[in-house]
């Protein structure tokens, strides 16, 4: 019998700054403040720390980080790629760490200045070479855009409306206005804002996207053993997964086979294959939402309906609270903060201790998930 | 407030900086209607793409082994591991798979163009191979030369090619029944 990632490791600490359109301090800073306060959030000593995780697009080095905050020996260290489709895959490194004993104390956090700082596909001379060169010439410029085509393709062949999107958004603002830690804390959305806002890339309108955000949001993994010692209830750590589907290319997924269907499918098959549990059995979930045809996709992907229905699910509520499947009760990256996702793991924990500010009741279980539409990672955490 | 929303005020003037910085390869400063579109710049593997294409050829990678095409180029075939490879023509007809309208905030250059497509395209005779472009109404027209409301999901296309200012010749595509 092998080793099992399956609740050997909990999440013990979380900890985040304030999200606003512009924070003074450094993303280091930022980075600093957030894994302090996880740390003393599971009564943890920095000099414990031994373990680190982030993204390959975070600009703070866990050498810079370790020195800060002052960490001891560090002996495991992870960077996951594809941008919004690491966050889960931080934790998920880190738990497989723990579990096996090269490390006691993880820390996994995302610190982001997107709210003042430029946008990277400004930047053409990174966007350029592969696979730029077949897009970006053409005006296909921005994320919005490449999600845009798929959003496109999906309303075609299923039958989807901006209805379903709006339902997405209403979803996630209504969570924001019960969150004063949301960006859009006491910000009503309404269909009318929602059907006459401007363009993005249409199909896609303002309210698809998410916010441009400054904040720091960090977690601690330990052993689910050490974590019954720690200050608040742990969140177990029940199945973790990353999906990079065969012939896939970040972003681009009408380069695959069948590009409906993403990297949330090839994460989700390992996902449930490594867990007690299926899609039935989840209270609350925290899925990626950059974008709003994301939900959609990864409601199929993820097994809560089938394939082209992940627009009707949407229908009659199911996704507000007491709905069918709560959804990024936080705001999400939509309505509360875009933090590349990092805010979907810290409110899934906050379900799972029972805090959350739009809190499901006796949640036992809750799905967080990374970026679909780019090589993904996806947690299901039990308490 | 969203992802793609920054102030236009921000666009100007760090991307008008970058743009006019003479990147080689990157931008294009020569007048016309395509001055400051973005070129390709071509990998080792995506280069014959482009050379075929200067010279009017819509030509896709395929394995010399077993025959299948793949998009994009790359060293080594999937599905036999070969890294034997040729450049089939392609007959240049395909439907439009899906389209998007990019509004502000853009780079100057696409947003001096309002209501430009960006057209994934399926080849008629390889559906699977799927090319992102733009449809126009001639080869030399503007990117928002045809009227967005007669882009449609299925629409049959024909390939045409536009030698930019910048020496670089791209694909474009025309309606088969304008
Ligand atoms: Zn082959």
């Amino acid at each position: 019998m092998g080793a099992t990632l399956k609740d050997a490791t909990a999440i013990a600490g979380i900890g985040q700054t304030p999200f606003a359109k512009h924070l003074p301090e450094s993303e280091k800073t930022l980075a600093c403040r957030a894994i302090v306060a996880a740390l003393d959030d599971a009564g943890i000593a920095p000099s414990e720390v031994d373990a680190f995780a982030s993204y390959t697009m975070e600009e703070t080095d866990e050498v810079e980080i370790a020195k800060a905050i002052g960490a001891g020996d560090v002996t495991h260290f992870s960077k996951v790629g594809y941008g919004g489709g690491g966050s889960c895959a931080t934790v998920a490194h880190l738990a497989a760490a723990v579990a096996t004993g090269q490390a006691g104390v993880g820390v996994a956090w995302r610190s982001r200045k997107r709210g003042s700082g430029p946008r990277p596909w400004k930047n053409t001379r990174v966007q350029l070479p592969t696979p730029g060169q077949w897009t970006r010439p053409f005006g296909l410029l921005r994320p919005a855009d490449e999600i845009g085509l798929l959003a496109r393709r999906y309303m075609h062949e299923y039958g989807a409306t901006r209805d379903h999107l709006f339902n997405v958004a209403l979803a996630c603002r209504n969570r924001a206005n019960q969150n004063p830690a949301a960006i859009m804390y006491e910000r009503p959305l309404t269909r009318e804002m929602y059907m006459t806002a401007r363009w993005i890339s249409e199909p896609l309108c303002l309210f698809d996207n998410c916010l441009e955000t400054d904040g720091a949001l960090a977690c601690v993994v330990v052993s689910a053993e050490r974590a019954r010692d720690c200050r608040h209830r742990p969140v177990y750590v029940h199945s973790a997964a990353q999906g990079l589907p065969a012939q896939h290319h970040g972003m681009v997924n009408y380069w695959n086979d069948d590009p409906l269907t993403g990297p949330a499918w090839t994460a989700a098959r390992h996902l449930w294959k490594g867990a007690d549990l299926g899609p039935q059995d989840v209270d609350v979930a925290q899925i990626y939402d950059a974008f709003t045809p994301l939900i959609p996709l990864s409601l199929e992907g993820y097994g809560f309906c089938g394939r082209g229905e992940g627009a009707a699910f949407t229908e009659g509520g199911a996704l507000e609270i007491g709905g069918r499947l709560p959804l990024n009760t936080g705001g999400g990256g939509l309505s509360e903060a875009y933090v590349h996702g990092f805010n979907l793991i810290t409110e899934g924990v906050k379900q799972l201790r029972g805090t959350s500010t739009a809190q499901v009741p006796d949640a036992t279980t809750c799905l967080v998930t990374a970026g679909e539409g780019v090589p993904t990672s996806a947690l299901l955490l039990r308490s | 407030m969203s992802a793609t929303e920054p102030a236009r005020a921000a666009m100007t003037a760090s991307v008008r900086e970058s743009l006019s910085a003479s990147v080689p390869g990157t931008t294009d400063t020569a007048p016309g209607d395509d001055a400051g579109l973005l070129l390709p710049v071509p990998d080792e593997d995506g280069a014959p793409f482009w050379d075929h294409a200067a010279r009017g050829e819509l030509r896709v990678q395929s394995c010399s082994d077993c025959d299948e095409l793949r998009f994009p180029p790359r060293p080594c075939c999937p599905h036999c591991q070969s890294f034997a490879s040729h450049w089939r023509r392609m007959s240049g007809r395909g439907r439009i798979w899906s389209y998007v309208l990019p509004h502000p905030p853009l780079l100057p250059a696409y947003a001096a163009l309002p209501g430009y497509n960006a057209i994934v395209v399926e080849l008629a005779e390889a559906p699977r191979i799927r090319l992102v472009g733009n449809l126009v109404a001639a080869p030399d027209a503007p990117l928002n030369s045809v009227d967005p409301a007669r882009l449609r999901i299925g629409a049959p296309v024909k390939v045409v090619f536009t030698a930019l200012p910048g020496g670089v010749t791209v694909p474009r595509w025309l309606l088969e029944r304008p």
